[in-house]
């Protein structure tokens, strides 16, 4: 026996991020599909939200099971930004003395782009609560305090949705190397096989979530979803 | 062929370096890049110049002794060693940047000439499998599935060159480690040392000061013997497999 050194090891934090990584992915699709529901209608959008608040009563208290997924995303947050940084501060460590020239065969663009990536979701994630739910900021000074309406009014203005067009973009590219980066350190991929199945199934879910996103501020920036 | 080079100058571990530019003319497409390198130090040996350190010891692609980083990539352009390389492989008139494995695991002793005792050292935790000496025993005593066999033979090709090292820009050793443990570990006689065997060897990777991997694949890529991806999904795995085992 080694004592308990094996769950302080590189591959530990690593584990760390895939096991967070997939809470986050679970929560987007949830997210996602709440979303959606922009498109059936002011009163089914603001019922799913209203819904959310009441899940699970009379047996858990009013938003009580809201903020016990909110626990556990918080819980992962602070989990997937530790190990982050901690692997981050390691790799810039390992190789002090840079390269004068340096390719990088055989990686793909959304894996070179994990770190700064991944800050960029970080800040735009604070923007997101600060605009829907800690803040609840119209930026046309309408109404707060009816999702669809705050909504509405938020990606009517163009430079609000392309910020959250960026932001998709950002996941996608994140999710896309993510999803299979966490399978990996799972180790789910130990064929050639089950790697290119890891590979496919991470790009397709990152084309639906960061489409699937897209859809509602596009859909109200043309109009198609109004007040 | 006539080509420029830039190369990684250093005298010594403790002295600074520099990228330093040759010329060097009637370079012949037929020569590897080693026999192209010792031809530039016959010609500064005339010069009553320093000539270049690297290292060498086959040249046939299977020591693991010699790499170098030629313009941005681990053993140059093509999936080989370095002096398996050819400079029929670039251009007349190129120039060539050549620099040394970069990591602060595997620190410079002179030149383009690297330390990689660290792999040395990760070996020792767990890099083998224990048994008596003796009279060899029978072959077919233990047998081998023959799938486990061919995976097995086809990672333990790893020459531990440090490409894998040199190409991660994380400064990973996870696709060397990788290879060991799927070695063993698809092996019967790597049994019993399994769980301890993958434990020991990545704590000492994190001690040596290597990076943690971020599966990119550059390493795979750089890799003269084609180690494929799926030998760190392993390493992963054990890994796992140890905690639950409670090491």
């Amino acid at each position: 026996m080694t004592g308990a050194r094996a769950s302080r090891t590189t591959i530990a934090l690593k584990l760390g991020m895939a096991v967070s990584g997939f809470i986050f992915l679970g929560f987007v699709l949830a997210h996602m599909y709440g979303n959606l529901k922009a498109f059936a209608g002011q009163d089914a959008f603001n019922e799913y939200a209203h819904h959310l608040r009441e899940l699970g009563e009379p047996m858990l208290p009013h938003e009580g099971a809201l903020w016990i997924l909110r626990l556990g995303l918080i819980l992962s947050l602070v989990v997937h930004v530790y190990c982050a940084v901690v692997l981050w501060r390691r790799a810039a460590r390992a190789r002090t003395t840079k390269y004068v020239v340096k390719k990088d065969t055989g990686a793909t663009r959304a894996s070179l782009m994990m770190r700064w990536g991944g800050v960029t979701i970080l800040v735009f994630l604070v923007w997101h609560l600060l605009n829907f739910t800690i803040g609840k900021v119209n930026p046309q000074g309408g109404a707060t305090d009816d999702p669809y309406l705050l909504m509405v009014d938020t990606f009517d203005l163009w430079w609000m949705t392309l910020i959250y067009l960026v932001a998709m973009l950002a996941l996608g590219a994140h999710l896309h190397h993510g999803i299979w980066s966490a399978a990996q350190t799972l180790g789910w991929t130990g064929t050639a096989a089950k790697r290119q199945r890891a590979k496919t199934f991470g790009f397709v879910v990152a084309l639906i979530v960061s489409i699937g996103f897209s859809l509602v501020p596009l859909a109200v920036l043309a109009g198609i979803i109004t007040k | 062929m006539n080509l420029t080079l830039k190369i990684w100058r250093q005298p010594d571990a403790s002295s600074a370096g520099a990228m330093h530019t040759y010329q060097l003319a009637d370079v012949s497409p037929d020569m590897s890049f080693l026999e192209m390198l010792d031809v530039l130090n016959e010609q500064l040996n005339e010069q009553g110049e320093e000539p270049i350190a690297f290292d060498s010891d086959c040249r046939e692609g299977i020591c693991g002794m010699c790499g170098l980083m030629i313009n941005g990539d681990a053993h140059g352009p093509e999936v080989t060693t370095t002096c398996q390389l050819h400079m029929r492989s670039f251009k007349d008139g190129e120039t060539i940047t050549v620099e040394p494995w970069r990591s602060d695991a595997f620190p410079v002793i002179k030149d383009l000439v690297v330390d990689r005792s660290a792999f040395d050292r990760i070996i020792q935790q767990g890099g083998y499998i224990s048994v008596n000496t003796g009279s060899a025993p029978e072959a077919h005593s233990v047998p081998v599935p023959r799938d486990d066999a061919l995976r097995a033979f086809n990672v333990a090709t790893c020459i531990g060159c440090g490409a894998c090292v040199a190409a991660c820009p994380n400064g990973s050793a996870s696709l060397f480690m990788g290879a060991k443990i799927t070695h063993l570990g698809e092996l019967p006689q790597g049994q019993p040392e399994r769980d301890s065997r993958v434990v020991n060897m990545v704590a000492q990777h994190d001690h040596e000061g290597f990076g943690g991997c971020t599966n990119i694949g550059a390493c795979t890529a750089a890799c003269p013997k084609e180690i494929p991806l799926d030998v760190i999904s392993q390493l992963n795995k054990d890994l796992r497999t140890a905690i639950k085992h409670g090491h």
